[in-house]
């Protein structure tokens, strides 16, 4: 039984790019996150997860903040007080990218370990735009881990025709690997949201 | 440590995820159900922020972006705490703010309501809680502005709160309304929760004990997070 209510969430509207992804239009303010996550040296498979987002029209949506969170490449998230394992690099698996024009957002990262309890290796999405009151949850899985993602309970708890809007394909560019990730809000290709 | 499950989203305090009436809701929401899933460690553990992350003026929007002087308008204390479910407070934990000038102009590079941009004013802060899970901004009360979801549409005065908690299941973006606004009626945002009594707990009161002599109103805006179950995760 708790003893207060939760307090409601709302939009973040259109105009929320100043404050939480500034570097987006060269606004002087210091973010405290943004879509580079690893900087050369940190350990792991350096590569690179660009999508667009889409709404039920079809249409991108440009005024979107896409957050990610995930573990570094042993699979230990950078949060000690809750995760015993820890991630001692220097590695804070947050980061945070303002849809363009086109709907679309990119992350320089690592890809991250699995984590244990036999999930595949993924990381945890939330997705926020100017008409979306109650944020959404997903996550990305990766199609080259296709074992793992075959034995992994949450995308084995999802429809089989719908579990490939959370796996990214991968290509290999000159600059190394691109995990493709792209969200639909609705549609035939609507991707998976969690109630979590 | 615990690394007990949080409880779910109350579905009666928060809007439905299609909500007619604000347009944008339509096409930007999902039409599928939610898929349930048990919390990893992914849902349970969140990003973590040391007092680093936050400036000295961080907190106070008169100061942290003036340029000449300080910002025109209605000088406003913005305070309250940070509570989970269970009344416990959430201490160290990222508030992160965003909101319009007096004249209801916001500075994004989009923004073309004619209304005045101010030198002196940025419109964004943050600040870290202490571990009452206190926290206190300084700021202009914002204008209404108008949008264009419907003919005359106004909104409510108000400051975006994003908040991260102690999870990245407790993430809660929001926004905080002032009391005695008198467009609350007319606005599909606030009126998208359809529960009055949760509406209301986004309306910050004003406060005369903490209003301070010669210098500032305040208001009071506390804010709850989900709670954790009381039973660990099962292996």
């Amino acid at each position: 039984m708790t003893t207060l209510k939760q307090t409601p969430s709302q939009t973040l509207g259109p105009f929320f790019a100043y404050g939480l992804t500034p570097e987006q239009y060269g606004y002087a303010h210091r973010g405290i996150a943004g879509n580079t996550l690893a900087v050369p040296g940190v350990p792991g498979e350096h590569v690179r997860i660009e999508g667009r987002i889409f709404d039920g029209a079809g249409a991108p949506i440009d005024d979107a903040m896409i957050e990610i969170w995930q573990a570094d490449t042993d699979g230990n998230y950078a949060d000690a007080d809750r995760d015993e394992a820890g991630s001692t690099a220097a590695f804070s698996g947050f980061g945070r990218c303002g849809s363009d024009d086109d709907g679309g957002f990119w992350f320089v990262t690592i890809k991250p370990g699995a984590i244990g309890d036999g999930l595949a290796p993924h990381i945890g999405v939330i997705v926020q735009a100017r008409g979306i009151l109650n944020h959404a949850f997903t996550r990305i899985y990766f199609a080259d881990e296709a074992d793992a993602n075959g034995a992994d309970p949450v995308l084995k708890s999802v429809p089989e025709n719908r579990r490939n809007t959370m796996i990214a394909a991968r290509s290999e560019a000159p600059a190394g690997p691109v995990y493709r990730f792209d969200i639909h809000m609705q549609g035939d290709d609507e991707t998976v949201f969690f109630d979590v | 440590m615990t690394n007990n499950p949080y409880r779910p989203r109350d579905w009666h305090s928060h809007p439905p995820s299609i909500y007619p009436d604000y347009k944008s809701t339509v096409l930007r929401n999902p039409k599928k159900p939610l898929i349930p899933i048990r919390q990893s460690l992914t849902e349970i553990t969140g990003p973590v922020y040391g007092h680093d992350a936050v400036g000295p003026l961080d907190h106070d929007l008169t100061k942290n972006a003036a340029k000449n002087g300080e910002p025109i308008g209605e000088r406003i204390i913005v305070t309250g705490r940070v509570l989970d479910e269970d009344g416990r407070p959430v201490p160290n934990t990222l508030i992160e703010i965003w909101q319009a000038n007096a004249a209801g102009r916001y500075i994004h590079v989009k923004e073309v309501h004619d209304a005045p941009l101010d030198p002196n004013f940025l419109g964004a802060g943050r600040f870290m809680t202490d571990e009452s899970g206190q926290y206190r901004f300084i700021t202009i009360k914002p204008g209404s502005y108008p949008w264009g979801n419907h003919v005359n549409a106004w909104r409510p005065a108000h400051i975006h709160f994003s908040l991260f908690g102690q999870a990245f299941a407790t993430r809660l973006v929001t926004q905080m309304y002032f009391e005695g606004d008198p467009t609350f009626a007319y606005d599909p945002i606030f009126n998208s929760i359809p529960d009055e009594a949760a509406r209301q707990r986004l309306v910050a009161n004003f406060s005369m004990d903490l209003t301070e002599p010669e210098w500032a109103h305040a208001y009071v805006f506390d804010i709850v997070l989900r709670g954790r179950h009381a039973t660990p995760m099962e292996d």
